[in-house]
């Protein structure tokens, strides 16, 4: 067994294993806050029916996308209709090994993890692409031409804001910048005098049209084109798409805490007395919250079903909050939390942009990333060398 | 095999490189075309060259209906043209019944009757907004507009018993006594309104994405209005200060003060910004009608049974959409020879193609939700 | 105690016609002057303008009323069919004149298959309004760019607002073949 675990491979195997069994239901669940969040903005309650407060609902979703009728427009082009989204999902599942998700939670620390995101976000434009075009629908062919447009455009200024961080970091792995963060003790956004601000809010934007997010998803602009590249799609087809969209965003963001808000490292990681509050007593009393959020959340007249499913995650959140205060068990888990709660942030401010804002046109999409975000992100790019080699020097 | 055939024909002229035309088929099922009309658009890439609008799918045959139904039979039938503004369809036929027997309506009945078709413009473009933001991809103010329009379909409902498609008025004056609460209510309504148009504006008229999406987009001006017969806050975007509540008042809108909202340059963001200050005035009669609202009784001296003299009238009011006019034929029967409803919105549409031609894809979407169609007033 | 009621109530008879006067003034003069025989009346009824007119002289009409005195918004194109009469088919225009707030009625009769003139070429609302009354009554314009059917399917027959069309009255082939039914009602 000792002899097992030390070898080299399967420690990453297990994780990659977990991360490919694990993340669909967790892309369910950012579909879950996606739908309260919304609801929380438009004055309504979201899902309520299964499961207390809609916490079941995502396994109905799957269930029922399994089950529907798997449906093939008679003039498709069959293979590359069955092709694009499963070239979709592997591309954004295989970004994940290379996410440092705490300092021993990764797959594989590789020397060009970040060339190696951006090279798998490419790839999977194709499946966006393909899958328009495959399905031999005018609307899906004007939503995958709209979405190789996109693609292209906004890859450039994701590239430059990608390549400052690298830049200010000195390395293209993962695991790289957020040490080299640590020992400049600065969050990467707050570097060079804050001027790495610039590229920071580049990424974000840049990385919201990446993903065909609001207020860039003209690929799947319900309003016009119905449902974009994937109209044609339905079922366990569509959930593929649907599952590397959240993969991308999951993708996306989780490079955008890596490079430029500090990884799985606390906030102030260089300040000792800070250890304390932030590393044990933060996520307990969170953690603590929550569960008490879930026991007060019960009815008094609530059904068996209900108070047991509240009571189960009442005692989930107690068993994730005495972890915590474990120093052994703390120690494990604390870049995790860290980086996750970061994650949920980013992931927090995607849904919030859905919610705010109206859709960009075509033409105005273009012209925003060529006018504006490219020159702003090449401008970047020069002054923070400058500055950066000064300061250094 | 000729190898001739391999070699590209020699350059031309520079439509060589053209794209082809692409025909995109839009509705009836689609998510923004407001119900079941089917826009063809004939497309190069994203650019619009021309639309063709196919309608009918919604057709009931109203105006046959009318022919073997009596007056009084009838009135319910035209809530469910312009279903979002039943009370203005109520409104205008029972105005188009009364010129025809030739009686008086007195003064409560017509103030009842100005409040409920005020507030019903209030609804309709509150349902205008929600759907016109839903159109460019603003998902938000969609459940906030039919928050404020619940309020306002609530009175319909404490009123006559109807939400949607009210049948609140009679010819001759109204059915049924206002209840007791009826001014407080509209009052409410009225402040809460004042209130929420600031939020809607906070929401939308500062988001840059939207003044981009819809300034100079559909643009239609004042010549092209009147050549396309095209009225209501569309004309009135493109700088005509038109309304018939002032230009042939009817029901008593001379006795109130309020303005006629009006902008330049007839694009999508002045009709956006014309309807958001209608509501506001909209909000400003209800106010002086409830204050000013006489005692008396609220049916004029018609009889149990309506057989209007031999003739034909037409009478046309301000709908939310625009000019709604019924044009009915008594040959002195029970019921009408025939009715003829000038709907505001199948006219408005007539000038889709115009509006149209030059502009994206996307555009189109903003320009159907900008014209405010309702099917079931443009198919009848 | 119920209150006496008179047995009959006093019957307060309406007059058989809509109030109708004859409408003067400088338009109708300019009409009869420029149309002499064409114009057949020109009145108040119940207060509102019309002008009964020949249909040959109808396309005139309107032109001048357009250019000449101002009428530029076409309200709508109409029609009503009268089967006892020997034209059976009367069209009405209305129109309004945004300058000086006036509404004029303009009718012409029209026999079974003859054509009417198109308001095309003043108006572009006449475009759909004509279409839809070629739709329901089969009144063809005569120089209209584009006249089908508007509101009923292309294919279907019998022109719906016919008073001879009753009201239950549907073209059977057409549901049959489209709709996969025997019958609509």
């Amino acid at each position: 067994m000792e002899q097992l675990l030390a070898n080299p491979y399967v420690q990453p195997l297990i994780l990659t294993a977990v991360i490919i069994l694990v993340f669909p239901l967790v892309a369910g669940y950012i579909v879950l806050a996606e739908r309260k969040v919304l609801a929380d903005l438009q004055v309504r309650l979201g899902p309520m029916r299964v499961g207390p407060y809609g916490v079941l609902q995502p396994l109905a979703d799957a269930l029922k996308l399994m089950l529907k009728e798997d449906i093939i427009p008679s003039r498709a082009d069959k293979w590359i209709f069955w092709l694009a989204p499963v070239l979709s999902t592997f591309t954004a599942l295989s970004a994940f090994a290379v996410l440092p998700l705490s300092d021993r939670f990764y797959v594989a620390d590789v020397n060009i993890g970040i060339l190696f995101i951006l090279a798998m976000s490419s790839i999977g434009a194709l499946g966006l692409i393909l899958g328009g075009w495959s399905a031999n629908s005018k609307y899906s062919l004007m939503g995958s031409l709209r979405a190789a447009a996109q693609m292209v455009s906004y890859e450039v200024p994701l590239g430059f804001a990608t390549v400052t961080a690298i830049m200010c970091a000195g390395t293209l792995s993962m695991q790289g910048v957020i040490q080299s963060q640590f020992e400049r003790g600065v969050w990467g956004a707050f570097d060079n005098f804050g001027l790495m601000l610039i590229p920071t809010a580049l990424f974000i934007i840049a990385g919201t049209a990446e993903t065909n997010r609001a207020p860039f998803d003209l690929p799947e602009a319900e309003s016009e084109l119905v449902a974009g590249f994937h109209t044609e799609y339905s079922g366990f087809r569509w959930a593929l798409f649907f599952l590397a969209e959240y993969a991308a965003i999951v993708v996306i963001s989780s490079l955008c805490v890596t490079l430029f808000f500090g990884g799985w490292l606390r906030p102030f990681p260089n300040v000792a007395f800070l250890e304390l509050p932030l590393s044990t007593v933060f996520p307990v009393a969170l953690f603590a919250l929550i569960a008490l959020g879930c026991l007060k959340g019960v009815p008094r007249q609530a059904i068996f079903g209900f108070k047991l499913v509240m009571l189960a995650l009442t005692g989930a959140f107690l068993l994730l909050a005495a972890m915590f205060a474990l120093p052994v068990t703390n120690e494990i888990v604390i870049g995790l939390f860290w980086f996750v709660l970061k994650l949920a942030v980013m992931v927090y401010l995607f849904i919030w942009y859905r919610g705010t804002f109206p859709r960009f046109r075509y033409d105005q999409l273009m012209d925003v990333g060529w006018k504006w975000l490219i020159p702003i992100s090449m401008g970047g790019l020069i002054l923070n060398g400058v500055v950066q080699l000064l300061a250094r020097s | 095999m000729a190898a001739t055939t391999l070699v590209p024909p020699p350059v031309q002229d520079d439509t060589f490189l053209d794209s082809n035309e692409l025909v995109l088929n839009m509705g009836p099922q689609h998510p923004s075309t407001h119900g079941v009309l089917r826009v063809i658009l004939k497309l190069d890439g994203e650019t619009v060259l021309g639309a063709d609008c196919v309608i009918g799918y919604l057709h009931r045959g109203v105006e046959k209906i009318a022919e073997n139904r009596t007056y009084q039979q009838f009135a319910p039938y035209v809530d469910r043209m312009d279903y979002v503004a039943a009370v203005s369809n109520g409104l205008g036929y029972c105005l188009a019944v009364e010129k025809l027997l030739d009686v008086e309506i007195p003064p409560r009945a017509q103030a009842v009757r100005v409040i409920l078709t005020e507030l019903n413009r209030l609804a309709s473009h509150l349902l205008w907004l929600g759907t016109h933001a839903l159109d460019i991809g603003a998902i938000t103010p969609v459940f906030l507009c039919f928050r404020e329009r619940e309020e306002v379909l609530s009175i319909f409902e404490k009123y006559c018993g109807a939400r949607l498609t009210t049948h609140a008025f009679r010819i001759g004056g109204l059915q049924y006594e206002t209840y007791d609460t009826f001014e407080k209510d509209c009052l409410a309504v009225c402040d809460l309104m004042q209130e929420k148009v600031k939020e809607y504006h906070d929401l939308l008229t500062g988001n840059r994405i939207w003044v981009r999406r819809t300034t100079g987009v559909g643009i239609l001006n004042a010549a092209d209005c009147k050549d396309y017969g095209v009225t209501g806050p569309v004309l009135r975007a493109a700088g005509v200060p038109w309304d018939l509540r002032k230009a042939q008042p009817y029901s008593g809108y001379e006795k109130y003060d309020f303005e006629i909202p009006t902008a330049k340059n007839g694009d999508t963001f002045d009709r956006y910004i014309v309807r958001m200050q209608e509501m506001e005035q909209s909000c400003r009669i209800i106010r002086q009608a409830v204050e000013s609202i006489p005692e008396g009784p609220i049916k004029g001296k018609v009889g149990k049974v309506i057989k209007p003299p031999p003739g034909e009238a037409y009478v046309s009011i301000e709908a939310p959409k625009g000019e709604l006019g019924y044009f009915v034929v008594s040959d002195g029967s029970l019921n009408p020879y025939r009715l003829r409803v000038r709907p505001p919105s199948f006219v408005n549409l007539g000038a889709l193609d115009k509006m149209c031609r030059g502009t994206l894809v996307a555009d189109v979407v903003a320009i159907i939700g900008t014209i405010d169609i309702v099917l079931g007033e443009v198919d009848r | 105690m119920r209150a006496k009621r008179p047995l009959r109530r006093p019957v307060k008879r309406k007059p058989a016609e809509m109030p109708s006067a004859p409408w003067e003034g400088s338009v109708p003069a300019a009409l009869r002057e420029r149309f002499g025989e064409a114009i057949e009346t020109t009145q108040l009824l119940g207060g509102q303008r019309l002008a009964i007119v020949d249909i040959g002289a109808a396309a005139g009409i309107l032109a001048m009323l357009k250019n000449e005195r101002g009428f530029d918004y076409l309200v709508d194109v109409t029609a009503v069919h009268w089967p006892e009469k020997e034209k059976q088919f009367e069209i009405t225009w209305i129109l309004y004149s945004f300058a000086s707030n006036d509404r004029v009625r303009v009718k012409a009769a029209v026999g079974e298959g003859a054509k009417a003139p198109s308001a095309t070429s003043l108006y572009n609302s006449a475009n759909w309004l004509e279409r839809e009354v070629y739709d329901m009554f089969g009144i063809e314009f005569e120089d209209h760019p584009d006249l089908r059917r508007i509101l009923m399917p292309d294919e279907w027959e019998g022109f719906p607002l016919r008073k001879e069309y009753g009201l239950i009255q549907q073209d059977a082939d057409w549901v049959r073949e489209n709709l996969k039914i025997e019958s609509a009602q």
